[in-house]
């Protein structure tokens, strides 16, 4: 749609017409301003723990346990140098030998979701695979952070609670 | 040409002065949209509907998504 949009524009005199093509759900997906009604709607990015340990792929697990007890998590994501995520470290994977690399013992292609999700259906998503976390990227796979069940339930909870003192 | 941009160069135009419009039906535009962005639906965009905008200051059109 956007496209013809720009052509229009240009047909009609306009000399400086950009095309953003990746359009609102780009936009939202960053957590960039909006407006309007939905535009309070919780979303992923909003909870999304930034303090989450990340390693390299060349990372060996010595290294990283010890990182992971320090900083209170009981797993790893394994980004590359642009914060891409690759993989994932869970605590069963941690327990391999020291020697052993992140890329060797990671979970490949973890599930993701975009920081733009409205909490309601991450908790729907998360409920119905029976887990309790997700990782959060932007669009093109940076890491945001990793979103909690228990936190966008929490949430949602004080939200309705919110709203029926409104009512 | 109409130049295709990424969400941070939009950022970066919109704060130099750029009009950000969305082309999306009212009622979508009303729902949610952009901040700061107007609305003139794809279906309106002529010579009238457009005489609101500054013809010395870019314009970025954008929709939902790529599709």
């Amino acid at each position: 749609m956007s496209p013809r949009a720009a052509w229009r524009l240009e047909s009609l005199g306009f000399p400086q017409v950009y095309e953003y093509a990746a359009g609102e759900a780009d936009w939202l997906a960053y957590g960039l301003p909006s407006e309007g009604p939905d535009a309070d709607t919780p979303r992923a990015g909003q909870i999304a723990r930034r303090d989450v340990p990340t390693c390299s792929l060349q990372e060996r697990l010595g290294e990283i346990r010890d990182r992971v007890a320090a900083a209170g998590w009981d797993e790893f994501l394994v980004v590359n140098d642009q914060q891409v995520v690759l993989g994932r470290l869970r605590s069963a994977a941690l327990e391999a030998s020291a020697d052993a690399t992140a890329e060797a013992v990671m979970e490949p292609g973890p599930t993701t979701t975009r920081p733009d999700e409205p909490l309601a259906r991450i908790v729907s998503r998360l409920r119905d695979k029976h887990v309790d976390r997700i990782i959060v990227t932007t669009p093109d796979g940076r890491l945001v952070g990793i979103a909690e069940r228990r936190t966008a339930e929490r949430v949602l909870a004080q939200r309705e609670g919110t709203e029926e003192d409104h009512d | 040409m109409p130049i295709d941009i990424q969400h941070d160069e939009v950022q970066r135009l919109v704060a130099a002065g750029a009009q950000l419009v969305d082309v999306l039906p009212r009622a979508e535009y009303d729902t949610e949209h952009i901040a700061g962005a107007i609305n003139i639906p794809l279906k309106e965009l002529d010579a009238q509907s457009t005489a609101i905008l500054d013809r010395d200051r870019p314009v970025i059109v954008y929709c939902w998504d790529l599709l």
